[in-house]
């Protein structure tokens, strides 16, 4: 088959390996890839800021590109995006006047899917070990993203697919279908609010000892990466009021012992009840009993693409959506 | 009958006239983003309502798993509210005509200052002026006379209104305001109850902070007022149009209490809350208490149907209320805000709202409903309202919970399209900048190929490392999140040289 490649935005621009590995996984299954160059972006960003007037040009840069290329189905490694390109993409161009392009975006949504929809509706894959080679021998939890989980209803397509993967030892997030607070443009109007919800989210992820939050939309895995790594980095998230109140205590590299897991550095309060005293900024965590002691962790957000384009013979070496990755040829 | 809930035709913007907007019972006059600072760091509050919302939240979802047909009911619902809001004029004719009929006396009011002046005349004409030179009369808890600011008009005219609802009366004895629809004292936990009654009820004495022993406290504060008060105020969660009743649901009695013991009851109904006939009901009935407190059904409902001679209340009076609704109504991409039955469910699993409370809102109706409602009735000019379609951030619980598939993040985006267009600030802000910036970048895939040919430059700037501080709206995002190192290429440069590659490869062979 055919496939034509919507990287999204952001992928495109921070997280190429995320592409990289979708194209990874499809050529692995046999398909062509395509990738429509004259694509940008879903025009969620401007839709939901209210900008429907400057959205609409983005939005007639998508259907040109990919009515000016030959495809059978499109994919994008987000949920986010896809759910943009039906929802948003037809309304904002009608309320602009403008009904071909509604039609012409419509028809485009119709045959674009997000990638674990694609694998499982469309290519029939349910074992990402057998069908995919995926190897990852690695704790990770899983994060749905609310427009998969509400506006795609993926379900647990996702979820199954990694639960596929050889060797991974998957642990379920609690209150996974709470919104991490990116919410695009949210995050800088409402930067307080998008905050607090975040050091939650971080919380939970801390909770299940994971070493990778995983998920199949790289705006959220932007925002919990960029959490995350705060967290680890400084053992708070500075700034914010009273979002969180565990502390985390750097570590040497030694004390995580996985080759493939070298560069992870935190261990959360494991031997001192220090660790999880509330109130330094005057706080106190609401639930701090969800927070275990004594695991190690050094936590990533990594995109799902790229744990299901990993295999014995070229595994993923943890790290970061946007940290360099070595290998990651195309071919 | 005075002009109501005549829906215009559709029209563009530029057109549309404009419409009276209500009066919202606005208490901030700063936008979201600078109230809800101040509530995010009250630890007590934001524990509270979290343990509330998350207790409720699992109650909720319980009673609605047990039945099979909830989406149907949810739909069914939905119809029925569109059908009324299509044919609001007629509906409105004839429950004036059986409501009058049955002997009870409508008002119409077309904002909240006339509401106010017509509840203050039939209070001083029908509740006796007390030993203290004030009148008195007694409230069963009502979302139209907030939003009205009833209680505080009365005050300044000479009459205390006394609430009646539990919660509403830990709020009004706390000198304070509601921060939920539902559960208005949401934000207090028993300790500071305790406190509130033991210094503003004089006969409480000493209490623990046991909720049997601090309801019984109320109850017998409350029990005087029932059997001494000659005239009550109260709201109504439905009209029926072809029998002229109406109905109250609540959980305590003292609702049936306010409808029944007075001898003149005046309540105060949004014009949209009419259902065609008491058939309606059955599909009302069971999404209201499922959706609002969790429960299959509600303990105490109450229809009352114009006045009975030596039973109930002998002067029944209406104040029908449009305050904006009209211009709700004439929204077409909002209007079916209109359809909400004031269940709170969308409070109840938003993120922003379980982390703000109900008053950063700054209105009557917090949460995500309010961040609709209020902007629709009164419109995005103000600053505090045309900040309230961006608090959220689009994830779409509420949407899935509402009863009546009220499309809340829609709207949002739409109202936040009507903020946009009416362009508050003639310097741009930074984002507007940004996202002027963007949308032209965008708008061609080679434009956007070149800037992301500077992708190296930035890669080599930053070391190839994370960023953590930047200045300006950047910073707002740096503030607690690290941004990712940035690659040394993008994908879209990946692919081409990949491409290159292969074709070498294909000449060379």
């Amino acid at each position: 088959m055919k496939i034509a490649l919507f990287a999204t935005c952001i992928v495109d621009a921070m997280y190429p390996e995320v592409a990289q590995a979708t194209v990874t996984i499809l050529r692995r299954l046999g398909h062509e890839i395509v990738f429509p160059s004259g694509q940008t972006c879903c025009g969620q960003m401007h839709i939901n800021s209210g900008k429907f007037a400057q959205a609409e040009p983005v939005i007639a840069a998508h259907a040109r590109a990919f009515s000016d290329t030959d495809w059978d189905v499109a994919v994008a490694p987000a949920a986010s995006c896809v759910a943009s390109l039906g929802h948003q993409q037809p309304m904002v161009a009608r309320r602009m006047g403008n009904d071909a392009l509604a039609a012409e975006a419509a028809d485009i949504a119709g045959q674009t899917y997000e990638l674990s929809q694609l694998l499982t509706d469309v290519l029939g894959i349910t074992d990402a070990a057998a069908d995919l080679g995926s190897y990852f021998p690695h704790r990770v939890t899983y994060h749905p993203s609310c427009h998969g989980m509400r506006l795609l209803r993926l379900g647990d397509r996702q979820s199954d697919l990694l639960r596929s993967v050889e060797g991974i030892d998957y642990v379920d997030l609690p209150l996974a279908d709470a919104c991490c607070g990116f919410g695009g443009t949210f995050s800088v109007k409402n930067p307080e609010v998008s905050s607090a919800m975040l050091a939650d989210k971080i919380r939970t992820v801390h909770s299940t000892g994971a070493e990778v939050c995983t998920g199949g939309d790289a705006s959220c895995l932007l925002h919990m990466g960029g959490g995350l790594s705060r967290f680890q980095r400084t053992g708070s998230f500075e700034g914010t009021p009273d979002v969180t109140a565990v502390h985390v205590r750097q570590t040497s590299s030694t004390d995580v012992g996985d080759d493939n897991v070298d560069h992870l550095t935190a261990v959360v309060g494991a031997d001192d009840d220090d660790h999880l005293t509330p109130g330094e900024k005057g706080t106190s965590p609401a639930e701090p009993s969800r927070i275990q002691s004594g695991f190690r962790v050094g936590q990533s957000a990594v995109h799902l693409a790229r744990i299901l384009a990993s295999t014995k013979e070229d595994p993923l070496r943890v790290q970061s959506e946007g940290a360099t990755v070595s290998g990651g040829s195309l071919r | 009958m005075t002009f109501l809930g005549m829906p215009l035709l559709p029209s563009t913007r530029r057109d549309r006239p404009t419409i009276p907007g209500g009066q919202g019972n606005i208490v901030e006059d700063e936008s979201f983003a600078e109230v809800s600072h101040q509530h995010l760091s009250n630890q007590q509050l934001r524990n509270n309502i979290g343990h509330a919302t998350s207790t409720i939240r699992e109650k909720r979802a319980d009673v609605v798993a047990e039945l099979d047909d909830w989406e149907e009911l949810r739909e069914a619902g939905s119809r029925a509210k569109n059908h009324v809001m299509e044919n609001l004029p007629e509906y409105l004719a004839e429950f004036e005509a059986n409501f009058t009929a049955a002997g009870g006396v409508i008002h119409w009011a077309r904002d909240a200052d006339e509401a106010n002046a017509i509840v203050t005349e039939l209070a001083e004409a029908n509740a006796p002026v007390l030993d203290s030179g004030r009148r008195e009369v007694i409230k069963v808890k009502s979302m139209a006379t907030q939003e009205i600011g009833l209680n505080e008009h009365l005050e300044t005219q000479g009459i205390d209104a006394f609430e009646t609802d539990l919660a509403e009366l830990i709020v009004q004895l706390g000198d304070d305001k509601p921060s939920h629809i539902l559960v208005p004292a949401i934000h207090r936990n028993r300790d500071e109850i305790r406190d509130i009654f033991e210094e503003k009820m004089p006969d409480a004495g000493d209490l623990t902070n046991d909720p049997t022993e601090l309801a019984e406290a109320a109850r017998r504060h409350l029990r005087h007022k029932f059997l001494t008060t000659k005239v009550a105020v109260s709201g109504a969660n439905f009209g029926i149009a072809d029998t002229g009743s109406l109905g109250v649901v609540e959980s305590e009695g003292n609702g049936r209490m306010c409808l029944t013991l007075p001898e003149t009851l005046i309540t105060v109904m949004g014009i949209e809350k009419l259902l065609p006939s008491f058939d309606d009901l059955e599909v009302f009935l069971q999404l209201l208490p499922r959706s609002s407190t969790g429960e299959r059904m509600n303990p105490y409902t109450s229809f009352w149907t114009g006045s009975t001679p030596g039973d109930g209340p002998q002067n029944v009076h209406l104040v029908l209320l449009d305050n904006g609704r009209t211009r709700a109504l004439a929204d077409e991409h909002g209007r079916t805000a209109l359809n909400c039955i004031r269940c709170s469910a969308c409070m109840n699993v938003c993120p922003v709202y379980e982390r703000t409370g109900g008053h950063a809102y700054g209105s009557t109706y917090p949460g995500p409903i309010g961040a609709i409602l209020s902007p629709l009735m009164t419109g995005v000019e103000a600053e505090e309202n045309g900040s309230l379609p961006y608090a959220s951030s689009l994830c779409g619980a509420c949407y899935d919970v509402c009863p009546v598939k009220i499309d809340i993040p829609s709207i949002l985006v739409h109202l936040r399209n009507e903020d946009a267009e009416a362009n508050h600030s003639p310097v741009s802000s930074q984002l507007d900048t940004a996202l002027t910036g963007a949308s032209w970048m965008m708008s061609e895939g080679k434009r956007m190929a070149t800037a992301e040919s500077g992708l190296p430059i930035a890669h080599a700037v930053t070391g190839g490392e994370q960023i953590n501080s930047l200045p300006g709206i950047a910073g707002a995002w740096t503030s607690s999140r690290d941004i990712p190192a940035l690659p040394e290429k993008s994908f879209r440069q990946l692919w081409a040289e990949d491409e290159a590659r292969a074709e070498e490869e294909d000449d060379e062979s």
